[in-house]
C-alpha cells in the first residue's frame, strides 16, 4: 500500500511527466482515502500555474490540468 | 507621442514585473536587474521583428528568458552555484513525514480556499516571493526554470548538466517545501 511520501512523489511527477498506467492507478487511490493528499495534490497543481503571474493570460493559457 | 516614446512607456510598465521573474531565477539583485536591461535593449533594438502574433509582454519576456539563461549558465562557469548542492538535503523533508511515510499531523496539508482566487490575492504572492526566497538555491532554480520559465525537464537537464530523476526529485522537495512555507504564511494570515 502506498504512503503519502511517495503518493506526493507522483503527485509531483504528474506536475513534469504523464504518469505510466501503474503510477496512475496507485496514486488515485491512494487520493481517494486521503484528503491531506488530495489538498497537497491540489497545491501542486496550482503551484504549477504560478508562471501565469509573469505572462499576460492571453496566450500564455496552461494545459487543462483535469486527470 | 511618437512610436519610440511609446514603446519605452510600454517596456517601463512592464519592467518591475521582468525583474521580479529575473530575480527568482537569478537570486541575486543586480544580475536581475542586469539582465532585464538587456532584455529591455534588445526589445528596443529589435522591435520590427515584433510580428504581433503574440502578446508584446510576451515576446519581451521571451527575450528576457534567453538573457536569464545566459546569466545563469555564467554564474554555474563562474562557480557561483552548483545544481545539485542541496541534493542531500533531505532533512526538511524527512520532517514532513513519519517514518511510515504517512503525513506528520502538524504537516499534514490544510486546505488554501478556492485555489483560483489565491491567483486573485497580493498577500498570496507575498507569501510566494517570501517562500521563494527561503527555498535552497538550487531548488529555487530549477522550480522557476519548470514552473515560471516553462522549460521540460528534459530540457532543465540538458540545460544545467544533470540527470532527469535528479530533476524530478528536486522538484518534488522543493514542491513540498513552497508548499508547507505558504500554508504556514497563507493560513496564519487568514488568522491574524
Amino acid at each position: 500500500m502506498m504512503m503519502c511520501k511517495e503518493a506526493t512523489r507522483l503527485m509531483s511527477l504528474r506536475q513534469d511527466r504523464p504518469l505510466t498506467f501503474q503510477e496512475r492507478l496507485s496514486l488515485r487511490l491512494h487520493l481517494a482515502m486521503c484528503g491531506a493528499c488530495r489538498e497537497c495534490d491540489r497545491q501542486f497543481t496550482l503551484l504549477h500555474g504560478v508562471g501565469r503571474r509573469f505572462g499576460p493570460a492571453e496566450d500564455d493559457e496552461p494545459p487543462a490540468s483535469s486527470s | 507621442m511618437d512610436d519610440k516614446a511609446h514603446r519605452q512607456e510600454r517596456l517601463a510598465a512592464v519592467r518591475p514585473r521582468l525583474v521580479s521573474f529575473a530575480l527568482m531565477h537569478l537570486r541575486d539583485r543586480s544580475q536581475a536587474e542586469d539582465a532585464v536591461q538587456e532584455a529591455m535593449v534588445s526589445a528596443l533594438e529589435k522591435h520590427d521583428s515584433f510580428a504581433g502574433r503574440s502578446g508584446y509582454e510576451t515576446w519581451v519576456f521571451g527575450i528576457l528568458k534567453y538573457k536569464i539563461l545566459d546569466a545563469m549558465r555564467a554564474q554555474k562557469r563562474q562557480g557561483r552555484w552548483q545544481p545539485l548542492a542541496d541534493e542531500n538535503d533531505d532533512e526538511a523533508i524527512d520532517r514532513l513525514f513519519q517514518q511510515n511515510g504517512r503525513w506528520q499531523p502538524e504537516a499534514r496539508p490544510q486546505s488554501w480556499g478556492e485555489p483560483e482566487a489565491a491567483f486573485e490575492n497580493e498577500r498570496f504572492w507575498q507569501v510566494f516571493d517570501a517562500c521563494m526566497i527561503a527555498l535552497p538555491d538550487s531548488a529555487a532554480r530549477i522550480f522557476s526554470l519548470r514552473e515560471l520559465m516553462g522549460l521540460s525537464t528534459e530540457e532543465i537537464c540538458r540545460e544545467l548538466g544533470i540527470k532527469e530523476n535528479n530533476c524530478w526529485v528536486m522538484l518534488h522537495r522543493a514542491r513540498l517545501r513552497l508548499r508547507a512555507c505558504i500554508e504556514q504564511g497563507w493560513l496564519e494570515g487568514d488568522a491574524s
